[in-house]
């Protein structure tokens, strides 16, 4: 245990918070200066770079800041060098498509950094509150970002969709976390842990309350169903590489404070586990099923982002040291071969009217060879296929399942991922078998998409062969927070 | 030089990359160059490595070599490394020299097939996978080989796909092998789970400590793999792919259907020789079943009209001889008549092959005769082979197969009866070969004038590997001449530190069998040339001088005759009773259980899927109030639970 008190103002704690949010001022007061606009791109990629790096220098440190407000451990480390990450690869993969449609703007980059120093915070604490206050920087951005083609009638609905139900989660989780306040008298989760027993002895109808509706509003920001209707069309109008960031960034941060809050703050409401359980057997049967139709392949890695959010609830019913890490394998996992898809799609649709409907796929074995087999490979990864790290992602978290004797849960699962296989092959039936009529416009590849496409296939492939080092790091990542 | 193992099965496969790589994209010469080339490199490197291992003491003549670690999963490790030892030595230069002599003759045989560049690929990747099946050091890696050349044999058996006999031949074969590989894989699991290593040396070394001899479960292993060599080595019952196997190419029934593949399992047998030393009721079993298949392919051969078929059941009856020597425990004999009749036998098929060429591809020997003055060679090449296979004196079949007799005789594990059926067969062996001899090459020419006008002697690239091989068949058998004529058998002290371990198992000599052992072996070997002299000479009666006798014989025996034309109704006896009724059950579980119940299930969950997923995409309304809705609902439930907890 930290000592919480003892600890002062100590800004070494939050330096790649603070990088972040540097290059962020940078970019927006240089953006209005002609001829300094360009230098957005590089900004912003220094800025996430100083941020990994010092990020990956707190490695190993347990130490506690600002009264207790900040927490710096592994598992937060781990996921601040996995926001970062994303968004490089999100900034290396959009740029090209934002400049075709005419919204390469440096708001745009400044908003990706606020809004992953955004995730940074939520990952950086055991504070409810400063959690919050995480949440809604890195939610502000994401707000705007879905609305940033201003003169497209979708995005705008899309960024205007995701604020609403985004204010009213929100809504729930402060209301949660007051809840929780006036429970305990406290929004730090390990006085809350050292008073656990007295509390539910004492206030049970507050605290649960609070425990359900703060499980509410970061349930939402994964995507768990019921909380899921948003996703569709907030992902499908959003400019595609923002959607892309939506998928993995926003989510991986919302599963960091879940597991720390359920895993760590109330592993002792056991019942939690069986809620866990019966929302990730909606969440991912509610969308793989809800997939299963959709005709657009941007609608569709929505709906398996909502089955992959399903897939991770599973480790926080089962809860343990396999499962977080588990579940932090997972997250990497799924955060490189989801990009890959996206990245894919992203560059389907930098060519002109292109939206990536299933009927526009056909021919594209054909006229592009490389690329589809590219996006057959990330299809056979989301699907879970050995080689590639899908498989191993979820032969942990069912493995954890199973030695914790979740066996129907992993049934389900498992059933789920066979059904998912449906719609992620409809994919590569059309890219390869589907015939098709029309000639293929040609797709240039910008140098940064290349280096995207080049780490998502070695990363699936490479982490699929050898995933011993990636799990070594997941468990390293846990070491010390339970 | 012992470094350069790996080379031997690495050439073939070069060769195999290279003409399968580039298929379609070399000349004709070129691909013959490549795929002769790799084997003769192979040839001379085994040769090295032979008297690399000449020079090393008796006790110590292992050379292994470990590549790289192959399956490193849990208790299983398995290395990937090759074991030259005298008796994969042996094998390694019969499966490279007896392979480039045929490689060279098909490069005269398959001339006008368009085809050639893929027939040498497979018969390259033949090569790498019986040597990586000599050569393994494990059985895993052995049984990798084991299946490799089924592949090929596969292959190449349906080499003229487009005739649906070969296709069906080279299925039939491909089936009934697995049937045999199924035995090897459950005796493979068995000495895994007990011995915890699946490496020969290992195994060798903790058999004696594991196994209790001649306790059920060693015979258990024995026999399980013994099912794998029945199928591999075409015995009874599992023998009946190999005549249909003559559907492919001549050079292939001689390289892999006479020379190399089929003696896998003899070669598994005496590889794993300490363990079938430790068994003696699997012993009795393999002695049983080969000297059975040996009478039973022999009877079958006299009725044949096809040249290739004769030599087919010819193949099945030696390979019975083989498994007899095994089984009376004389693994040396078993080995020694592999190699002779890897040279005579391959003779024979390719001079079959050649007079097949000759004779615009008719292979009824009914239309065939005479041939002896337009086929000199074939003709002289071909008798020498056939007086070897006979057992005459000096010749090489004579000294292997002289010395099986005298092992089934005299041997602990043999039996009088063992002795008796080797002796008929002997001289049923000496009468089929003789009587396909005067069928083909002497006596009235019984083709039509078309194919007379065509008749002519093979090239070069063909006869001079008969021309080799004749002169092997004659001498190959000098290396294993037995004591009583007072010379050294090489041969067996060659193989003697391979077989040195099971000997302690060796039931003890009794007396009887012991004394007066020098006049009994003269007796019986004095016994068996004459009754094989004989045979020769009723088939020279029947089959040259009055050909009316057979005739004659053949209407008095119309029943028998029958019989063994039809080869005793074994393939009909196997449809009626396996085939149909699994052929049946398949139908049956297709059309009704997959078609009906399966496919209905999954229809069924899949069309549910559909609907309800086309009834949440309603719920998908688009509207912000509904999803509000849904929200809510979600917080009121999840409470309600919480609270009532």
């Amino acid at each position: 245990m930290i000592d919480i008190t003892a600890a002062g103002l100590d800004f070494s704690l939050i330096a790649p918070e603070i990088a972040l949010l540097v290059a962020a001022f940078i970019i927006l007061l240089t953006g209005y200066v002609r001829g300094l606009s360009n230098l957005s791109f590089t900004i912003a990629f220094i800025g996430l770079v100083v941020g990994i790096a010092l990020s990956v220098g707190q490695w190993g440190q347990q130490a506690s800041g600002f009264y207790g407000m900040v927490t710096c451990d592994n598992f937060g480390v781990a996921f601040k060098v996995m926001f970062a990450s994303i968004t490089l690869l999100v900034l290396l993969l959009g740029t090209r498509y934002m400049k075709s449609r005419g919204i390469l703007k440096p708001e745009y980059y400044a908003l990706l950094l606020i809004s992953t120093m955004g995730m940074m915070v939520m990952a950086n604490t055991t504070d409810l509150v400063v959690m919050f206050l995480g949440l809604e920087i890195m939610s502000i951005p994401l707000y705007v970002l879905a609305g940033f083609a201003r003169r497209s009638l979708e995005s705008n609905e899309s960024g205007l969709k995701y604020f609403i139900m985004g204010s009213f989660a929100s809504a729930f989780l402060l209301m949660g976390i007051a809840f929780i306040f006036g429970a305990s008298g406290t929004t730090e989760l390990r006085r809350i842990v050292a008073d656990i027993g007295f509390i539910i002895d004492h206030h049970r109808i507050f605290l649960y309350t609070g425990v359900t509706l703060i499980l509410v509003g970061f349930g939402f920001k994964v995507a768990a169903v019921p909380f899921h209707s948003w996703v569709p069309d907030v992902y499908q109008g959003a400019p595609t590489p923002v959607t892309a960031f939506f998928s993995v960034g926003p989510k991986a941060a919302g599963f960091a404070v879940l597991l720390r809050i359920f895993l760590f703050g109330f592993a002792g409401l056991a019942f939690l586990s069986s809620v866990f359980w019966v929302l990730a057997v909606l969440t991912m049967t509610i969308g793989n099923v809800l997939a299963l139709r959709q005709k657009n392949v941007k609608r569709l890695l929505a709906y398996s982002s909502i089955a992959h959010a399903g897939y991770i609830l599973v480790a926080l019913a089962v809860g343990g040291e396999n499962a977080i890490s588990a579940a932090v394998f997972y997250l990497v996992a799924y955060a490189v071969f989801n990009l890959g898809g996206f990245a894919v799609v992203t560059l389907l649709e930098t060519r002109s009217g292109c939206k990536s409907d299933f009927v526009e796929l056909p021919g594209l074995s054909k006229a592009h060879p490389y690329l589809s087999a590219v996006l057959a490979l990330f299809m056979f990864a989301l699907s879970g296929f050995p080689p590639t790290v899908g498989f191993f992602g979820k032969f942990y978290l069912f493995a954890a399942a199973v030695k914790a004797n979740f066996i129907w849960l992993t049934v389900i699962g498992v059933m789920n991922s066979f059904l998912s296989v449906y719609y992620y092959l409809r994919v590569i039936k059309a890219s390869y078998i589907d015939p098709s009529e029309k000639s293929w416009a040609p797709v240039t590849y910008s140098p940064a998409m290349l280096v995207v496409l080049f780490i998502t296939v070695i990363g699936t492939l490479g982490l699929g062969l050898f995933p011993q080092q990636l799990l070594q790091f997941a468990r390293e990542a846990i070491f010390a927070f339970l | 030089m012992a470094d350069y193992l790996y080379l031997i099965p690495l050439f073939p496969l070069i060769g195999f990359l290279i003409n399968g790589l580039l298929l379609g994209k070399l000349s004709r010469s070129m691909v013959n160059l490549v795929a002769c080339a790799s084997v003769a490199a192979s040839f001379v490197v085994s040769l090295l490595l032979f008297f690399d291992l000449k020079s090393l003491p008796p006790d110590s003549r292992v050379i292994e070599q470990v590549l790289f670690t192959w399956i490193p999963s849990g208790t299983l490790h398995v290395n990937f490394g090759f074991l030259l030892d005298p008796l994969s030595a042996v094998m390694i230069l019969v499966v490279t020299g007896v392979g480039f002599l045929i490689h060279v003759y098909s490069t005269g045989y398959m001339k006008h097939d368009p085809g050639f560049g893929r027939y040498f690929a497979y018969l390259n990747l033949f090569t790498f996978s019986m040597l990586t099946l000599v050569l393994a050091n494990n059985y895993l890696l052995m049984f990798v080989g084991w299946e490799g050349v089924g592949l090929c044999s596969y292959l190449l058996i349906g080499f003229w796909f487009e005739k649906k006999s070969a296709s069906d031949a080279g299925k039939k074969a491909f089936i009934v092998n697995r049937i045999g590989d199924f035995g090897f894989l459950i005796g493979m699991f068995l000495i895994f789970w007990h011995v915890g290593s699946l490496d020969f040396r290992v195994v060798m070394e903790q058999a004696p400590i594991v196994f209790i001899a001649g306790s059920g479960l060693v015979t258990a292993i024995c026999l399980l793999l013994f099912v794998g060599a029945t199928g591999k080595s075409a015995q009874i019952p599992l023998y009946v792919w190999l005549p249909d196997a003559m559907e492919g190419p001549t050079p292939v029934s001689a390289l892999i259907h006479a020379a190399t593949m089929v003696t896998a399992g003899v070669y598994m047998i005496a590889r794993t020789n300490i363990l079938y030393m430790m068994a003696p009721d699997a012993l009795m079993v393999v002695a049983i079943i080969g000297a059975a298949t040996a009478l039973f392919a022999a009877t079958i051969g006299l009725a044949q009209n096809d040249i290739k078929r004769v030599l087919a059941y010819s193949t099945v009856s030696q390979l019975g001889y083989m498994f007899l020597a095994c089984g009376v425990a004389s693994f040396t004999a078993g080995i020694f008549h592999l190699m002779t009749h890897a040279f005579f036998k391959a003779l024979l098929f390719l001079g079959a092959g050649s007079v097949i060429h000759a004779m615009s591809e008719q292979q009824d020997m009914r239309y065939m005769g005479g041939l002896k003055k337009y086929l000199p060679i074939t003709y002289i090449t071909f008798l020498l082979a056939t007086l070897a296979i006979s057992g005459i004196p000096g010749f090489s079949g004579f000294f292997s197969k002289d010395e099986i007799l005298w092992k089934s005789f005299s041997s602990a594990n043999g039996h009088p009866i063992l002795w008796a059926i080797g002796f008929v067969t002997a001289g049923l062996t000496a009468f089929y070969m003789f009587r396909l001899v005067y069928m083909t090459f002497h006596g009235k020419e019984r083709m039509d004038d078309e194919t007379r006008k065509h008749i002519h002697e093979s090239p070069y690239s063909m006869t001079v590997p008969l021309m080799v091989l004749g002169v092997l068949s004659v001498i190959g058998g000098w290396i294993g001449i037995p004591h009583i004529f007072g010379a050294t058998n090489y041969f067996e002290h060659w193989l003697e530190p391979v077989m040195a371990a099971g000997k302690h198992f060796a039931p003890v000599h009794t007396a009887a069998a012991e004394s007066g052992g020098a006049s009994t072996e003269w007796m019986l070997m004095i016994l068996t040339v004459v009754f094989v002299l004989a045979a020769i000479f009723i088939a020279y009666l029947f089959y040259n001088k009055r050909t009316e006798l057979a005739t004659a014989w053949r209407q008095r025996l119309t029943g028998v005759h029958n019989l063994l034309l039809n080869k005793y109704y074994v393939d009909e006896i196997y449809g009626a009773i396996i085939v149909r009724p699994v052929i049946n059950l398949s139908l049956f579980l297709w059309k009704v259980v997959d078609v009906v119940f399966i496919d209905g299930f999954i229809n069924g969950f899949a069309t549910m899927y559909d609907g309800s997923s086309e009834f949440m995409s309603k719920m998908q309304t688009g509207r912000v109030r509904s999803y509000a809705t849904l929200f809510v609902i979600g917080v009121v439930i999840l409470i309600a639970y919480m609270v009532m907890e």
